[in-house]
């Protein structure tokens, strides 16, 4: 293993600082976790419905250290090829070319182009191993590991738990330092138990009602306060209804913005229901809500 | 347990905090959260970079270390409170500290009112509950939470020693309470406060917003009665009279209200992941022969040498379902998450119709149709479908012979019947002999039944007379066993 580096984070408090100076605005949970990860140089798996900021969090994180972001975007049949390495075939086929020309000439023998060719500058590294030699502070994501299959899951292991990668016709490639690292899953499957035992879980719920309007104050400027307390207040009486898909920070934010670009100051329920449809995705959902908003007197008798 | 983590004590950890700890993960353990070896010394190095005294982070790295599914968070949150309740601060249970809660509100009434209200014992139940009422206006936390601790005192009349869970006592607090007509209150106010007519929607998120006040001063009851709960039987006892279980071991004849709600929270993040892979289980089935036709076309590019064999990939034919499920008062629930489960995935059969019954029997099909929400269409079967013949108590014999009569025909080798209820047929002619014509015609006939093994064909439960004629009969009590089931399906 490696020593551990110099703690990034002093405490939860100055994670919690860093973060906000990027408007990124973290709960005592995040906060907690992520100076968790840093000290205890673990991963950290982050889950939640989608357009809750699980992907923001390592963003912001990278900008909060002035850190390069390494990003794995997962999907179904990723490999390793495409995820830890892969030796440059082209590159290795011109280089026997060009080895057959010299050797008409008298040039070397098999074994030192075999030496040659699997070695570094025919190695095209991949997000992972790109993380694993960076010389600088990099912070990893690898963003919706749900999608790749459960064998594909293995390949992550080595890198989660001793920040190595084993490449066989070179050796075995360890970091230099530990870089901070954040799964994001969406939680379509369950991940293997191996997977999760090597890593810290943070579940990013929608936040609370001051959190979400201190989060629109700052990612929209030039909304006013009542507008963005109204906004979140009716938000919330959305997320109670029985839904297909709750509208998410993000649609949250983009319903805000709306609203202030139609110059409305107050939200009545006509508004409300007029926009609904940047705030919910199907059908269903909208006129659910629609019904839902536009009798809510119906809602004080019962 | 404690061979296990006695290597790992971090420094300054009193004893007294470990013997909680090990306490504490035994319980998590006992309560169904599977928590590893691995991950039981991952949270004790967690806990030598927290500061003890940060009760929020020392929360935080226990639940990021051990609980690693959202599922469990509640069970997680419930056993915390119990063995770490009285730790931090604000909350140590001072001997004095209910005279000290109210002498708190007194001072606060006195100063509102302009006259100081004496001692504790002054206040009367019409201005605790003045006080009560303000501090939700004002949205006023350390007031709801000396007010709670007040309540809990007055009300709850604990007796020391007594094995119980605290829903009693909660009960009791609240009944003196009475937040409903509270709650009529603050509306009014928030009625009378504006000049004009509150709107629909003014008046709809005022409510929210005191229906969340009113949330959290019940839970600050709840956690107050836990803490004296504790502080008077001990951690152990508490934790094992409050354990409930996880949401996927939830029995669906015995949920009671606040679990049907985990129930249904809990329902559709597991069809959604079974979904995705029964989708991914067909799509990754296994090579089937060579496709001579698809390996000549591809060999052109290599000139003309078959270089790249494709073969068929076969593609099994979908089940089709037919549903026929008892709605009777007590598996009403277990045919509603059934019913949700196999609607959710519908896209992995070729078709699913469904049939409700108690002793008559109607087709209710058409009510999922063009319909994306489920909870919609399971409340029009319920108010809706034509299920009752004589005196509405299960038949299942009548049942069977009319769907017989008029839907037999439907079936075919295609089709898998699955039939749900506890067979408790009042002591009606069973019928038998239309699930063994039912099995000649069908690819498959299931019996899943939401009761213990234990009870079947006990009482009036004839269940084993129709089983001897279905393919398999499951017990199906909790998701757990609806969701393997439902897996072999697809």
């Amino acid at each position: 293993m490696i020593d551990n580096p110099p703690s990034r984070f002093e405490s939860p408090a100055s994670v919690r600082e860093g973060l906000r100076s990027v408007s990124y605005l973290p709960d005592e949970g995040i906060a907690s976790v992520v100076y968790l990860a840093d000290r205890l140089g673990k991963p950290v798996l982050v889950e939640g419905p989608a357009g809750t900021g699980k992907t923001q969090l390592a963003k912001s994180v990278a900008e909060t250290l002035g850190a390069r972001l390494i990003r794995l975007q997962c999907y179904e049949g990723l490999d390793e090829s495409k995820a830890l390495y892969e030796w440059n075939y082209k590159k290795q086929l011109l280089r026997i070319q060009a080895q057959r020309v010299a050797e008409a000439d008298g040039g070397g023998s098999w074994t030192d182009i075999e030496e040659d060719i699997f070695s570094e500058p025919f190695l095209l590294t991949r997000p992972l191993l790109e993380a694993i030699r960076a010389d600088e502070p990099v912070v990893l994501l690898i963003d919706e590991v749900d999608r790749v299959e459960v064998e594909t899951e293995a390949l992550l292991l080595e890198i989660l738990s001793d920040y190595q990668v084993s490449i066989p016709e070179l050796g075995t490639v360890s970091a230099t330092q530990i870089p901070l690292v954040f799964l994001t899953s969406n939680n379509t499957r369950e991940l293997s138990e191996a997977l999760k035992r090597r890593c810290l879980f943070l579940h990013i719920d929608y936040p609370d009602l001051d959190r979400e309007k201190e989060i629109v104050l700052t990612r929209v400027p030039g909304i006013s306060e009542s507008l963005a307390d109204q906004v979140v207040r009716i938000v919330r009486s959305i997320r109670s209804l029985e839904l297909k898909k709750a509208p998410s920070v993000s649609e949250t934010l983009d319903w805000a913005r709306t609203l202030l670009l139609l110059g409305i100051q107050s939200v009545d329920a006509e508004t409300a229901t007029d926009t609904l449809h940047i705030l919910l995705k199907y059908q269903s959902d909208i006129d659910k809500a629609a019904k839902d908003l536009s009798a809510a007197s119906a809602s004080s008798t019962r | 347990m404690s061979a296990e983590m006695m290597p790992e004590l971090p420094l300054g950890t009193s004893a007294g905090l470990l013997e909680s700890l090990s306490g504490f993960v035994r319980e998590l353990r006992t309560a169904g959260i599977p928590v590893s070896l691995t991950e039981n010394l991952d949270a004790m190095e967690a806990l030598q970079h927290v500061p003890i005294e940060d009760r929020d982070t020392f929360k935080y790295a226990l639940a990021a270390t051990m609980v690693k599914n959202n599922a469990h968070w509640k069970t997680f949150e419930t056993v915390f409170e119990v063995y770490f309740s009285l730790r931090g601060r604000e909350y140590h249970l001072v001997e004095d500290g209910d005279g000290e809660a109210e002498e708190l509100i007194a001072d606060l009434l006195g100063r509102r009112d302009g006259e100081a209200s004496g001692s504790a014992d002054g206040l009367t139940h019409e201005q605790l509950a003045e006080m009560l009422y303000r501090a939700l206006m004002d949205g006023n936390e350390a007031m709801l939470r000396a007010i709670a601790r007040a309540a809990v005192t007055r009300y709850a009349g604990m007796e020391p020693g007594r094995p119980v869970g605290g829903t009693y006592y909660l009960y009791r607090t609240l009944r003196q309470l009475d937040l409903d007509a509270v709650l009529e209150r603050m509306m009014e106010t928030a009625r009378s406060e504006t000049h004009e007519q509150l709107t629909d929607l003014e008046e709809r998120l005022a409510r929210d917003e005191y229906e969340a006040r009113l949330d959290a001063l019940r839970r600050e009851i709840e956690a107050e009665i836990r803490r004296r709960l504790v502080a008077d039987r001990g951690a152990e006892a508490v934790a094992k009279s409050v354990r409930k279980p996880l949401p996927e071991d939830i029995d669906f004849m015995h949920a009671s209200r606040e679990e049907l709600v985990a129930l249904r929270k809990a329902i559709a993040p597991l069809t959604r992941k079974l979904a995705v892979r029964l989708a991914r289980k067909r799509r990754h089935g296994r090579k089937g022969p060579l496709d001579f036709r698809n390996t000549v076309r591809h060999s052109l590019s290599y000139g003309g040498v078959p270089a790249d064999p494709k073969f068929r990939y076969p593609r099994p034919s979908k089940p089709e379902i037919v549903v026929i499920a008892d709605i009777s008062g007590s598996v009403a629930a277990f045919a509603r998450f059934t019913l949700q489960m196999v609607y959710a995935i519908s896209s992995q059969f070729s078709r699913v119709r469904s049939f409700v019954f108690i002793d008559g029997i109607d087709e209710v099909t058409d009510y999922f149709k063009g319909t994306e929400d489920i909870t919609a269409a399971i409340h029009r079967i319920n108010t809706e479908a034509d299920v009752i013949w004589v005196d509405g108590h299960s038949d299942y014999g009548h049942a069977f012979e009319t769907f017989w009569e008029r839907w037999g025909r439907d079936i075919n080798t295609k089709t898998t019947v699955l039939l749900l209820g506890d067979a408790r047929n009042n002591y009606h002619a069973a019928q038998a002999w239309v699930l063994a014509e039912m099995a000649k015609k069908a690819r498959h006939v299931y019996w899943l039944n939401p009761e213990p093994r234990s009870y079947w064909d006990t009482g009036d439960s004839i269940v084993s007379q129709y089983a001897t004629h279905c393919d398999g009969a499951y017990e199906c009590r909790n998701l757990k066993q609806l969701e393997r089931f439902v897996e072999q399906l697809g």
